[in-house]
C-alpha cells in the first residue's frame, strides 16, 4: 500500500452478486482492488471484472461535458460518432433538453416519451429518475433492461407467489443439500455465487443437478446434467413435477395450508410423464426421475436460474414450472430452498425496486391502485396519471408508429440490447428527440441530440440492490471527472428547468441536497425500506429488504409464513414451441448469451483491460457442425438469419451441443442482436434471446 | 464432550478461559498478545507450515505451532520463551536468505522483532529471479515466494475451486506451478485475482501496480497495454 | 522441448478399468505412463486428468514430487547409482564418472539414442551389496562397469542369526511355495487367531508388548487398540514397505525371502482391528520385491488365505499392491497415505491420528513389514515364548542391517541383547583389514553417530536410550579410520534436503541450509560461524518440523558436531546449549 493512497469501501459495478470491495486510489486512479475478508455477501472472493475490470472509470473517452449533436433537427438522425457534437456548457444543454422535453408534452402529452432508466445507476439516481417522468413529464413510460432480462421471471413469480424477488440469501448457498441449476451458466454470469455452489457441492456434501442445453462449467460438479433441448424448459419441468406427484413426493401438509389451485392444476400434469419430456427434451426418462426424486426427498431443495429461463417467448411459463416444483414440494419459505432468479446487473433489482417500471410505483406499488396513487400524491404534490405506461419493447413499437417521438435513455444502450438490431436502429432514426445520459458514447449515443455525462459508481454515492435483496453502498473514491455529475443531480436540475418551461405552480420536489436524502424519500413511501437508511446499511454493511422497521434485521429469506398474493398458486401449463425452429433455410440454432470478461453492451469491458484476455466475438461450435460446415477453431463464417448477418471467428467446442450455436451479445463487430428475433412472451414482453435459427457458411 | 465446554490454560503467567476447539493462537490472541505468523490468514485452511507461531508448552517435547495445536485444559503456554525466539529468529533468517523478502513490510516488521540477521547465511541458494508475465492482470515474481500456499489454496476449495495452480517440485526447490508450466491464459485460470489478495508479498501483484511501483505513469501503462495487444494480435 | 505423443490405448484401457475409483489411481495411472513412454506427456496428464476427475495442476504437482515419474522425455533405461553414506563410502561417486564417461554423457543428461541416463540417488537398500545400482528394474550389487551393462541374477540377502525366527523361512524356501511356507510354520499364527475374538487377538499383540519396527517404536497392541475401538468403517490395514532409511534393508529381504509371513501378518492385524481392505505400499525402486510380492498376493488368494470368508471364519480381507514413486518422506505413515490417495507426499498434521483417520480419513492401522513379521511369530508361538526373546524393554527378535567398513555386512536377527561392540566384532566379523572403527551411524540417517568409545551400547531400546541413542531402523554402518568424514557429513546433508516435502518451513529451508553449509565444509571453505548456523538451523527443524524427517533431519550431523567436531570448519568449535 502506497502511503499516497487511500481505500474507500464500495460495492462492485458488474453484477448482481453485489460483492463488497476495497479500492485503492492513487493519483484519483482506482490501482488496486481487493475485497475485504469478512464482509457479506462475498467474504473477501472476486472475479476478474470486480477486481481488474474497473479501469474503465479512468479510460480517456469518458464523456466529460454535455454535447449537442451538430445536425440537430436533421431527420431521419443518423448515428455519428462524437466528431459530430459540439461541446455545449451544461446551462445550454440542460436548456436545450427541457425546452424539446416541455414541447413534446405540450404538443402530444406526456406518453409521446419513451423513458429508459439504468441498472447500473444507483437506486436514488432511479428514485428521482422515475419521479421526473411521472411528476413532472406525466407519463408512466418508464422502463429498464429487467425487461430484457428477467421480466419473465418476475411475471412468473407475481403470478404464482404475488412476489418478485429472489427468495433466498447467498450466505445460505455454501450450506445447501440439493441445488438445481437452469439456464444460468452461473461460473461466468455470477462466478462469486458460483463459488458458493462449488462450495456446498465440494466441501458439503451438496447435490447438483444442472438443466442446460450447453455444457457449461458447472456440470463438472453436477449429481445429474439434463442436456434438454433449448427451448424445451416447461416440459421438462411438468415432467420432474409429475414423477414428484406420482411417487408421492409432495409435500401434503404445505400443500395443505400454503397452496392453492392443486385441484386444477393435477390434471394438466398427466401428459408430461418422463417418456414424453424424453421425446421432446431430448433427457433419457430415467434421468428425469432421478433428477425429479432427487429434488422431490430432499429436505430442503433449491431452484437457481438465468436468462435460459427468462429470455423465452414462454419465459413466463418457465419461471411458473419451477415455482409449481418449489411449491409441490414445500421448498420454500425456509433456509436452503427457494426460488432464485440470479438478477443480473449491479442495482437491476433496485432499479425495478425502485420504481423503474410502468406499471409500479417504488415497491412494486401499482400505479393503477387510487390509494397508492393518493400517497404519492400528496408527498409529492402533484396529480399522476393513473394508466399503467408501456415497457421497452412497447416503446419501440409505439415509436415505429410515431406515437412516441422521444427518448430519454440513461446508462442503457438498447441499440446494443435489444432484438433484431436492424429494425431497432431505423425505429430510432425516425425519432424527433434523443436524450442521452451516460458516462461513455455508445452505440445508443450515436443516435443522440444531446449528450449529457454522468459520472461512475466511483465518483458517487448512493446505493446499490443485489440479487438476494440487500441494500449496499457505493461511496465516492475518484474525483467526477471533467465536468461530469451524479445521474440524480442531472435529473434533478432537468426536472426543475422543465417545471418552469411548463409552468407547474407546484414542483414535485426537486431539492435534494444528498442521496440520503433521496432514500429516505422513498423509504418513507415504501414500507419494506422503511427500516433502512444509508446511515444503517454504514453500521451493518447492507441490509436485506423487505426491513420495515428501524429495530427489523432485514429479511435474508422471504415467505416463511405467508406469500404476498396469499397462498401460493400452482398454475397448468401448456408446452408451446419456441417461435423460430430450424429448417432447411436456416438449419441450426442460435443462443446468445454472455462470456466471462464482458459485460452486456461492451460499453465498459470494452474499453478495459478485460477487453484485452478476450477481443474478439467467437461462434461456439459443435465439432460435429464444424465439420459439416467445413471449418475449425479461428476460422472466419458468416452467420445469417432471417433479419440480418454477421462476420465472426469460430470456436470449436463440445460445450454446445449439435444443433446449436452460442453467440455473446457484448461485440458491436458482430453484433449478435442484429441476427435474434423479436419475438415476446404474451406476459412479460421479454423477447427471446435463445431460440432463432440461423445459417453459418464459411466466410 | 459437550460442544460448549470450556478450557483453562494458562498463557505467558495469564489465565486464560477460552471455549473447546479454540486454537493457542487466538486464545492468546484473546489476552492481547499477538503472536507473530507468516502462512496465516483468515481466507484459508490453516496448515501449520511456516511454524513462526510456534510456542513452548509444558511438558511438550517439541514447540506447537500455535495457529493447529486446540488449547487443552490445564496448559501452560510460553509465548517467547528462548527456544521459541531462536526458531522464529532462524526461520525469518532461513527464509531470507532464500526468498526476496524486500516487498513485505509485514516480514520486514518481524525480522527487526526478533533480531533477525539478513545476512546470517551467506551462499544460500535463492530463488531465480524471473517475472511471469502471461497475462494483462496480474505478474508473478517467484524470487517473492515465501511457499504459504495461500494462493493455491485460494484457487482450490477455500475459495475459488477452479484449480489453475499447484505446487510443483519438492523440498526447497518447491514451486507455485501451473500444468507443465503452461501460461496462466492457457490454464483453467480465470483471472479472479483471489490469489492476488491473499498473498503476503508481492510474489503475486495486479499488473497496474507493479508498473506502477516501477514508476510508469498511467498513460504510460495504457501505452504499454496497447502494444501488448497490438503484439498479441500481430502473433495469432 | 517438449515432445507429446498421443495417447496410447493402453492407458486408456487402464483408465477404462480403473477410472472410477477416482484420485486413487493417480499413482498407479502415472507409474504406467511412465512405463509406456518413459515419461509422462500433457496428452497422458491430460486424459488421466479427465477419467479420475483429478485438476490438472494437481497432477503436474504429483509428477514433479516423485523422483521416479518424469515430465520430461527422460530415457528408456535409468541408471540410478546409490550415492547416500553406505554405497558412497565404497566407491559409488567413482562409479558415476566411469559409466558417465563410458556413455559419454553428464549425469541427468540422456544418451543421444535416448537408452541410458545416468542419475544419482539415494539409499536403495542394497547397502550389503554396495555400491548398489538400479538399472531400469534390475537391482545390481557389487555394481562395477561390468556388471552394470551385463545384468546378472538379483542380489542374494545376506542372513545371519542364530537361531532364526523372523529370518527362518527367508533364502531358504522357494518364497512362492505357499506349501513351503506352510511346512515351515507359516499360517499357524492366523489359523490359532481366526478361532479367537479380535480383542483377544489385540490382547496377545498386547501382552507380547511388541514395539513397531519401522522406527518409531509405538507399542503395537495400543496402536491397534486404538482403531479397534473407533465405531467407523471402512477401516484399513496398511503396511508400509517404503523401506528407504539409508542403511537399511531388512524389509526388503523379508518380502522377497519370506512373503507369505508378510500376508499373515496383515490379515492377522486387520482381523484385530476390523479392517475389511489392507495396502501393501511398497517404495518403488524395489522392483524385484514387487514382483515377488505382487505373485504371493495372487497365490494366497487363489489358496483361500485373502478374500471372502477367509479359511471359513467369516472374515472377508483383500490386499490391493501400491508402488511407491521414489519419496523417502512417503515413509512417513501420514504422507504414505496422501501417496495412496493420489496427492503429493505431504505429512498431515497430527492429531487427528491415522488410528482415528488415517487413509481416505478413515481408521487406520500402519504397521512396517517387519513388525508385521513379528505379529505372525508372536501369533504362532504365544506372547509368553515371544517375550523370552529380546530384552524386557524390547521383546522379540530383531533385524538390524549392517554394512559399511565390515567383513560381512548384511541382515542380522539378534534375538538375545547384544552390545554395538559385540555385534560388529563377533557376528559380522568385525572392520575390514582389520582398520579401527572411527564412527558408527545407527538408526541410519536420521539415527546419530556413535563415537569409538561407546560401541559397548546395548542394542535394545533402554540401553540405547540411556546412551543418548535411539535404535531407529536398526540401520548400522560402520566406517573405518579412513573414512572422508565430511563426504559422509555432505552425503547426509545432500539426502534430507533431497529428500524434504518442502512443506513446513523449518524443514523446507532447514535441510537446505544445512547442505549448503555442509557443501562448503566439503570444499574445505567453511566460514567462520558455521556451526553456530548449523546448530542453529539443527535446533530449529528438531523443535519446530512438522514430521519426522524434519525432526531427525539435524540428528546425525548435530551428533556428529559432538564427537568429532574436527570435521567441521576451520576454528574451534563452542558446543551450543544442547
Amino acid at each position: 500500500m502506497n502511503e499516497a493512497g487511500k481505500i474507500v469501501r464500495s460495492t462492485c459495478p458488474y453484477c448482481g452478486v453485489g460483492c463488497q470491495v476495497d479500492l485503492q486510489i492513487r493519483e484519483n486512479h482506482i490501482t488496486r482492488v481487493d475485497a475485504p475478508f469478512d464482509v457479506a455477501p462475498n467474504y473477501g472472493r472476486l472475479c476478474t471484472k470486480g477486481r481488474y475490470g474497473t479501469d474503465y472509470v479512468s479510460h480517456p473517452s469518458r464523456l466529460t461535458y454535455p454535447m449537442i449533436r451538430k445536425d440537430l433537427g436533421t431527420h431521419p438522425r443518423k448515428p455519428i460518432g462524437l466528431a459530430g457534437f459540439r461541446r455545449a456548457s451544461w446551462d445550454e444543454a440542460l436548456d436545450l433538453a427541457a425546452d424539446k422535453l416541455a414541447s413534446i408534452i405540450r404538443e402530444n402529452g406526456g406518453d409521446a416519451l419513451g423513458t429508459f432508466c439504468s441498472a447500473k445507476a444507483t437506486n436514488e439516481d432511479n428514485y428521482l429518475f422515475q419521479k421526473f417522468i411521472r411528476g413532472v413529464l406525466d407519463t408512466n413510460n418508464v422502463d429498464h433492461c429487467s425487461r430484457l432480462c428477467h421480466a419473465a421471471s418476475v411475471a412468473g413469480l407475481q403470478i404464482t407467489l404475488g412476489s418478485s424477488a429472489m427468495s433466498n440469501s447467498i450466505a445460505e448457498m455454501k450450506d445447501l443439500e440439493v441445488l438445481l441449476i437452469t439456464g444460468s451458466n452461473t461460473s461466468e454470469t455470477h462466478p462469486v455465487i458460483s463459488t458458493f455452489m462449488r462450495e456446498a457441492v465440494v466441501k458439503n456434501g451438496a447435490r447438483l443437478i444442472v438443466a442446460d442445453p450447453r455444457q457449461i462449467e458447472m456440470t463438472q460438479f453436477a449429481d445429474y446434467y439434463l442436456q434438454h433441448k433449448a427451448g424445451t424448459d416447461v416440459v421438462l419441468f411438468q415432467a420432474m413435477a409429475h414423477v414428484i406427484v406420482k411417487e408421492g413426493l409432495v409435500d401434503k401438509n404445505f400443500l395443505d395450508e400454503r397452496v392453492e389451485g392443486l385441484e386444477a392444476y393435477l390434471p394438466t400434469l398427466e401428459d408430461y410423464t418422463p417418456e414424453y419430456a424424453e421425446e421432446i427434451c431430448g433427457v433419457s426418462a430415467d434421468q428425469i426421475r432421478e433428477a425429479a426424486r432427487l429434488y422431490g426427498n430432499a429436505g430442503a431443495a433449491a431452484i437457481y436460474w438465468g436468462m435460459g429461463i427468462s429470455q423465452s417467448v414462454h419465459g413466463t411459463d418457465n419461471a411458473i414450472s419451477l415455482a409449481n416444483l418449489a411449491l409441490l414440494t414445500g421448498n420454500i419459505g425456509r433456509p436452503g430452498t427457494g426460488l432464485n432468479p440470479l438478477r443480473g446487473q449491479n442495482n437491476v433489482q433496485g432499479c425495478s425496486d425502485s420504481g423503474g417500471l410502468p406499471n409500479v410505483f417504488p415497491g412494486y406499488q401499482p400505479v393503477s391502485d387510487p390509494d397508492v396513487r393518493q400517497k404519492f400524491e400528496k408527498l409529492w404534490g402533484v396529480e399522476l396519471n393513473p394508466e399503467p405506461g408501456l415497457t421497452t419493447m412497447e416503446m419501440v413499437d409505439a415509436a415505429e408508429m410515431g406515437v412516441i417521438k422521444g427518448y430519454y435513455v440513461m446508462g442503457e444502450n438498447p441499440m446494443m440490447s435489444e432484438p433484431d438490431l436492424i429494425h431497432a436502429r431505423h425505429v430510432m432514426e425516425e425519432l424527433d428527440f434523443v436524450l442521452y445520459q451516460d458516462i461513455f458514447m455508445n452505440e445508443t449515443g450515436e443516435f443522440a441530440d444531446i449528450i449529457l455525462p454522468a459520472v461512475s459508481f466511483a465518483e458517487k454515492e448512493g446505493t446499490f440492490t443485489n440479487s438476494d435483496r440487500r441494500v449496499q453502498l457505493i461511496r465516492e473514491a475518484v474525483e467526477p471527472v471533467g465536468e461530469a455529475r451524479p445521474d440524480w443531480e442531472i435529473i434533478q436540475d432537468l426536472a426543475l428547468r422543465v417545471e418552469e418551461k411548463l409552468g407547474r405552480q407546484n414542483s414535485a420536489g426537486f431539492k435534494f441536497e444528498n442521496p440520503a436524502q433521496i432514500w429516505d424519500e422513498m423509504a418513507e413511501l415504501t414500507p419494506p425500506f422503511q427500516g433502512i437508511t444509508h446511515e444503517r446499511i454504514q453500521l451493518e454493511d447492507g441490509v436485506h429488504w423487505p426491513c420495515p422497521t428501524p429495530d427489523h434485521p432485514g429479511t435474508p429469506y422471504l415467505f416463511s409464513d405467508s406469500f404476498p398474493r396469499g397462498k401460493g398458486k400452482l398454475t397448468p401449463l401448456k408446452y408451446r414451441p419456441s417461435a423460430e425452429l430450424p429448417d432447411k433455410d436456416y438449419p441450426l440454432i442460435l443462443s446468445t448469451g454472455r462470456v466471462l470478461y464482458h459485460w452486456h453492451g461492451g460499453t465498459m469491458t470494452r474499453r478495459s483491460k478485460l477487453d484485452d484476455i478476450y477481443p474478439e466475438a467467437l461462434v461456439e461450435i459443435h465439432p460435429y457442425d464444424a465439420t459439416t460446415i467445413g471449418v475449425d477453431s479461428d476460422d472466419w463464417v458468416k452467420v445469417r438469419s432471417r433479419r440480418g448477418e454477421i462476420e465472426v471467428k469460430v470456436l470449436v467446442t463440445e460445450r454446445s451441443p449439435q444443433g446449436m450455436v452460442f453467440l455473446p451479445f457484448h461485440f458491436v463487430e458482430a453484433a449478435a442482436n442484429i441476427l435474434t428475433l423479436d419475438a415476446r412472451d404474451p406476459q412479460a414482453k421479454i423477447p427471446d434471446y435463445k431460440v432463432c435459427a440461423v445459417a453459418v457458411e464459411k466466410r | 464432550m459437550a460442544k460448549d465446554r470450556t478450557i483453562q490454560l494458562t498463557i505467558d503467567g495469564k489465565k486464560c478461559s477460552v471455549p473447546e476447539g479454540t486454537t493457542l493462537y487466538e486464545a492468546a490472541k484473546s489476552l492481547e498478545i499477538n503472536i507473530p505468523v507468516i502462512c496465516l490468514h483468515e481466507a484459508t485452511t490453516p496448515e501449520g507450515l511456516c511454524r513462526q507461531c510456534v510456542v513452548e508448552v509444558e511438558g511438550w517435547g517439541r514447540l506447537a505451532p500455535s495457529c493447529i495445536t486446540p488449547a487443552e485444559e490445564g496448559m501452560e503456554v510460553l509465548t517467547e520463551s528462548e527456544r521459541v525466539i531462536r526458531t522464529r529468529r532462524t526461520i525469518l533468517e532461513m527464509l531470507n536468505a532464500s526468498v526476496d523478502l524486500s516487498q513485505s513490510p509485514a516480514l520486514q516488521a518481524q525480522m527487526d522483532r526478533y533480531k533477525a540477521d539478513p545476512e546470517r547465511f551467506p551462499g544460500a541458494k535463492k530463488r531465480e529471479k524471473v517475472i511471469l508475465d502471461d497475462n494483462p492482470f496480474y505478474i508473478r515474481d517467484y524470487s517473492q515466494c515465501i511457499l504459504c500456499w495461500r494462493c493455491v489454496q485460494a484457487c482450490a476449495d477455500d475459495m475459488q475451486y477452479t484449480y489453475a495452480l499447484g505446487i510443483g517440485g519438492r523440498g526447497h526447490d518447491s514451486r507455485i506451478t501451473t500444468f507443465f508450466d503452461y501460461p496462466l491464459p492457457e490454464t483453467t485460470c480465470v483471472f479472479c485475482g483471489n490469489c492476488v489478495g491473499v498473498c503476503p508479498t508481492h510474489a503475486l501483484q495486479g499488473k497496474t501496480e507493479h508498473l506502477l511501483e516501477k514508476g510508469l505513469q498511467h498513460h504510460e501503462i495504457r501505452a504499454r497495454r496497447r502494444e501488448e495487444r497490438n503484439e498479441r494480435r500481430r502473433s495469432t | 522441448m517438449l515432445i507429446d505423443p498421443p495417447v496410447s490405448s493402453q492407458l486408456l484401457e487402464f483408465l477404462d478399468q480403473n477410472g472410477e475409483r477416482g484420485r486413487e489411481m493417480l499413482l498407479p495411472a502415472l507409474l504406467e505412463t511412465q512405463k509406456i513412454h518413459d515419461f509422462i506427456p500433457p496428452a497422458s496428464a491430460e486424459a488421466i486428468g479427465t477419467a479420475l476427475k483429478v485438476p490438472l495442476a494437481d497432477i503436474y504437482g504429483v509428477i514433479e514430487f516423485y523422483s521416479m515419474l518424469s515430465s520430461q522425455p527422460h530415457a528408456e533405461i535409468p541408471i540410478r547409482i546409490c550415492t547416500t553414506p553406505s554405497c558412497a563410502s565404497q566407491g559409488s561417486g567413482d562409479l558415476v564418472m566411469q559409466v558417465c564417461q563410458h556413455l559419454g554423457v553428464d549425469i541427468g543428461e540422456a544418451t543421444r539414442d535416448g537408452k541410458y541416463i545416468v542419475e544419482e540417488v539415494e539409499c536403495l537398500g542394497l547397502c550389503d551389496h554396495a555400491p548398489g545400482v538400479l538399472v531400469g528394474d534390475a537391482m545390481v550389487g557389487e555394481a562395477t562397469l561390468e556388471n552394470i551393462f551385463n545384468l546378472e541374477d538379483h542380489p542374494h540377502s545376506l542372513i545371519y542369526g542364530d537361531p532364526l525366527y523372523l529370518m527362518a523361512r527367508a533364502g531358504v524356501i522357494d518364497p512362492l511355495s505357499i506349501k513351503q511356507f506352510q511346512e515351515q510354520g507359516g499360517f499357524k499364527g492366523l489359523r490359532k487367531i481366526l478361532t479367537l475374538a479380535p480383542e483377544e487377538v489385540i490382547e496377545m499383540v498386547t501382552a507380547s508388548r511388541l514395539t513397531g519396527r519401522g522406527g518409531a517404536g509405538f507399542p503395537t497392541g495400543l496402536k491397534w487398540k486404538s482403531c479397534a475401538e473407533v465405531d467407523r468403517f471402512p477401516k484399513y490395514l496398511v503396511c508400509n514397505e517404503d523401506e528407504s532409511e539409508p542403511g537399511t534393508f531388512k524389509d526388503r529381504a523379508l518380502i522377497e525371502g519370506d512373503p507369505f509371513t508378510i500376508i499373515e501378518g496383515m490379515i492377522i492385524a486387520a482381523y484385530a482391528v476390523g479392517a475389511g481392505k489392507g495396502y501393501l505400499y511398497i517404495r518403488g525402486e524395489y522392483t524385484h520385491s514387487h514382483q515377488v510380492i505382487s505373485r504371493a498376493l495372487e497365490i494366497a488368494a487363489q489358496e483361500g488365505f485373502l478374500g471372502k470368508d477367509i479359511l471359513g471364519s467369516g472374515f472377508d480381507f483383500e490386499i490391493e499392491l501400491r508402488s511407491g514413486a521414489g519419496a523417502y518422506i512417503c515413509g512417513e505413515e501420514t504422507a504414505l497415505f496422501e501417496s495412496i490417495e493420489g496427492k503429493r507426499g505431504f505429512p498431515r498434521i497430527k492429531p487427528p491420528f491415522p488410528t482415528t483417520h488415517g487413509l481416505f480419513n478413515q481408521p487406520t492401522v500402519i504397521n512396517n513389514v517387519e513388525t508385521l513379521a513379528n505379529v505372525a511369530l508372536i501369533c504362532n508361538i504365544g506372547p509368553e515364548e515371544y517375550k523370552k526373546l529380546g530384552s524386557e524393554d524390547s521383546t522379540g527378535p530383531r533385524l538390524f542391517s549392517l554394512s559399511g567398513d565390515i567383513n560381512k555386512p548384511g541382515i542380522y536377527e539378534i534375538s538375545q541383547p547384544i552390545t554395538l561392540a559385540d555385534l560388529i566384532y563377533e557376528k559380522a566379523g568385525g572392520v575390514r583389514n582389520d582398520k579401527e572403527i572411527r564412527t558408527v551411524l545407527l538408526g541410519g540417517a536420521a539415527g546419530k553417530f556413535v563415537a569409538p568409545d561407546q560401541l559397548d551400547v546395548l542394542l535394545t531400546t533402554q540401553g540405547t536410550r540411556d546412551a543418548g541413542l535411539s535404535l531407529g531402523s536398526g540401520a548400522v554402518v560402520v566406517f573405518d579410520e579412513d573414512v572422508d568424514m565430511k563426504f559422509v557429513l555432505h552425503g547426509l546433508g545432500h539426502f534430507f534436503a533431497h529428500e524434504s516435502c518442502g512443506k513446513c518451513y523449518p524443514c523446507q529451508l532447514g535441510t537446505q541450509r544445512q547442505a549448503e553449509i555442509l557443501d562448503r565444509n566439503l570444499r574445505g571453505q567453511a566460514l567462520p560461524g558455521d556451526i553456530e548456523r548449523l546448530e542453529d538451523v539443527i535446533a530449529t527443524m528438531t523443535d519446530s518440523s512438522l514430521c519426522g524427517l524434519g525432526q531427525t533431519a539435524g540428528s546425525a550431523v548435530g551428533s556428529a558436531i559432538k564427537i568429532c567436531p574436527e570435521y567441521f570448519g576451520i576454528e574451534e568449535v563452542s558446543h551450543g546449549e544442547r
